[in-house]
């Protein structure tokens, strides 16, 4: 089983991912995913700063992949789409249908990324068929469902394990609405939540996580203790997704986790100095996402 | 090309009458289970509810889009490849699809069936949009409520299939298709469950402090005496954030964009849809009355065209929290 490291879903100052990518290229994660994915108003790195961080991570013996935009609303959108698809020394993550189609007809293998909503063995299929190799679940879909999946020949299952979940995008920027501001003037307040901007019950429980136009968890999943589960549905690759403090602490714990260094059963008390919020797993066994069971008890 | 068809929702019999006898020119209506977007109790079809609208429909020269809008799922997939057949078999005018595998089945099985791509394909560029036109042949695409009109424009110029654009009705804030946050809340999503924050995880709760709406146990929302109590839809919900209690998301509103009629006419666009399988076949006759309306005058004479005072009001009476917006058609709502 590989790590990966996801896309970053947060806008940070430029020092600052130049400064996570630095270290992160010495973590021992296999693959990394790199490129905005959320906002394409966001701009303190470009798609040439992206490439050279691609071209670093190779250097230093990884799988790089540029994850193209999710919501894709301009010709200027697809203008930047296509100089991803372009640059055939990197590996794409499609996450809409419009960057399958550019990726199909340029015949370059792809990762179907979680919102291509693959939730069926014939979408599934046609993925493979237009050239995805490895496909990353939906990040609602339950451990039964991913395991009763036939995998295609050649391709391989990357599963949204550590993080807050993106869970729904729009044309509304949420943070700038926060701020009484309108998308076309939103002074990139998002650059002060780092990670995400947390929106409670009048209860004052956290549930959702704002950040720009995506709208993420509150609570930060974590299927760490599930690795027999994970091991059993044939997931391939472990997607970690950044957060602004204590990523490396992270990723080692995982790292540790898949060598056998500690079990399954001892992580989630390692890790949880190490959590923003409260972790969830609801998805993996087909309940709210927002539940936590904890430990497996089979 | 069609221009500006109207299609109207039919939860039910009685409402796809009320649609047809108002002036649409098309109904969307889906099955009696979760292959649709609006699987709620006692909404929908069954098949001799759906054959009698159907004869009652294309009878009086009208169409009836079949909507098969959510994502199958491994182990119940042959009721969506079911539902298909039906819908075939009966002779429904179109198929509303939002999932690939599911129309390579249709295209294989049924080539003569026209196909739509639904919102929950959530295809905002014509790159996407021409993807499936490409590969499945499909003849018309609704939009994700998302696109500033140039930008809807922008499509419309680039592909040859038919751009089909939400009128009025309950507004959904994030990109159709690409929300979770009723399965985040509940474990079902309008994906795979076909709602979304559906009532068996509702509750309605008067207490000291006023009527609280929560789902799954999450406070949605809490009213003073003086306010009307909505229903729980999650993004529509009084939340806090840095200490300030406010419609985080979106306000409980409806969209409305008759005023922009015009502007869709001249760009080509081919239909209009209204929101509101769940309503009652009231709201469908007043809202399909107002519409077929404001489409003829378009129509016949588009510079003058005025959104008149009379129709807005009539509009408003039935809108979701008595407010409407332009949504994303209108650029500063984003």
């Amino acid at each position: 089983m590989k790590l990966s490291l996801g896309p970053l879903l947060y806008y940070w100052s430029r020092e600052d991912t130049l400064a996570f990518y630095e270290a992160a290229l010495g973590w021992p994660v296999d693959i990394v995913y790199l490129g905005e994915t959320v906002c394409s108003r966001r701009h303190l790195l470009r798609l040439p700063d992206w490439i050279d961080l691609a071209e670093q991570f190779t250097a230093a013996g990884k799988q790089a992949v540029l994850a193209s935009q999710t919501l894709i609303e301009s010709e200027s959108d697809l203008k930047a789409l296509r100089k991803v698809v372009a640059d055939e020394r990197f590996l794409v993550e499609a996450n809409e249908w419009g960057a399958v189609r550019l990726l199909a007809e340029a015949k370059r293998p792809f990762v179907a990324g979680p919102t291509l909503n693959a939730y069926n063995p014939d979408t599934l299929a046609l993925l493979a068929e237009l050239g995805a190799v490895r496909w990353v679940p939906p990040v609602e879909m339950p451990r039964d469902m991913i395991a009763a999946m036939p995998i295609p020949e050649g391709m391989q299952t990357e599963l949204f394990a550590y993080g807050r979940l993106p869970l729904a995008f729009s044309a509304r920027c949420f943070t700038a609405r926060h701020y009484n501001l309108q998308k076309d003037d939103c002074q990139f307040r998002c650059i002060d939540h780092p990670d995400g901007l947390v929106l409670a019950s009048r209860e004052g429980e956290d549930f959702l996580c704002i950040n720009g136009i995506q709208t993420q968890s509150a609570r930060v999943m974590s299927l760490a203790h599930r690795l027999d589960e994970l091991h059993a549905a044939n997931v391939s690759v472990l997607r970690l997704s950044p957060q602004s403090r204590h990523t490396e602490k992270i990723v080692a714990l995982f790292r540790a986790l898949l060598d056998g260094s500690h079990t399954a059963a001892e992580t989630p008390a390692k890790l949880a100095p190490f959590l923003p919020a409260q972790p969830c797993d609801g998805y993996w066994l087909g309940e709210a996402g927002m539940a936590y069971s904890g430990l497996s008890t089979q | 090309m069609p221009l500006l068809e109207l299609i109207c929702p039919a939860g039910s019999l009685p409402a796809l009458k009320a649609a047809v006898d108002h002036g649409a020119d098309g109904v969307y209506l889906g099955l009696k289970d979760n292959t649709n977007a609006r699987n709620f109790a006692g909404l929908n079809f069954d098949e001799k509810s759906l054959k009698e609208g159907i004869r009652y429909a294309q009878g009086k020269g009208r169409k009836v889009l079949m909507a098969l809008n959510t994502y199958p799922q491994p182990a119940t997939l042959p009721r969506w490849h079911k539902a298909v057949d039906t819908a075939a078999e009966l002779g429904v005018n179109a198929i509303i699809l939002a999932d690939p595998g599911l129309m390579g089945y249709a295209v294989k099985t049924h080539p003569g069936l026209r196909l739509h791509l639904s919102v929950q394909g959530s295809a905002t560029s014509y790159e996407a949009v021409n993807f499936y036109r490409e590969r499945f042949g499909i003849q018309r695409a609704v939009l994700p409520r998302v696109l500033s009109l140039p930008q809807v424009e922008n499509v419309v110029d680039n592909t040859d299939v038919e751009i089909e654009l939400f009128g009025f009705g309950g507004l959904c804030v994030m990109v159709e298709g690409r929300c979770l946050l009723s399965s985040y809340a509940c474990g079902d999503s309008p994906n795979t469950f076909g709602a979304c924050s559906p009532g068996h995880a509702v509750r309605w709760e008067q207490t000291a402090t006023g009527m609280e709406t929560r789902l799954n146990g999450v406070l949605i929302d809490r009213y003073a005496d003086h306010e009307k109590a909505g229903y729980p839809t999650l993004c529509k919900g009084r939340f806090e954030v840095q200490g300030e209690t406010y419609y985080a998301l979106e306000e409980p509103t409806s969209l409305n964009s008759l005023e922009m009629l015009p502007e869709m006419a001249r760009m080509g666009i081919a239909a209009v849809k209204i929101e509101g399988r769940q309503r009652s076949p009231a709201y469908v006759a007043q809202v399909t009355r107002v519409w077929r309306a404001a489409i003829d005058s378009v129509k016949r004479a588009p510079e003058q065209f005025k959104a008149l005072p009379a129709w807005m009001a009539e509009l408003a009476k039935v809108s979701e929290g008595s407010m409407n917006t332009l949504g994303a058609y209108y650029r500063p709502w984003k």
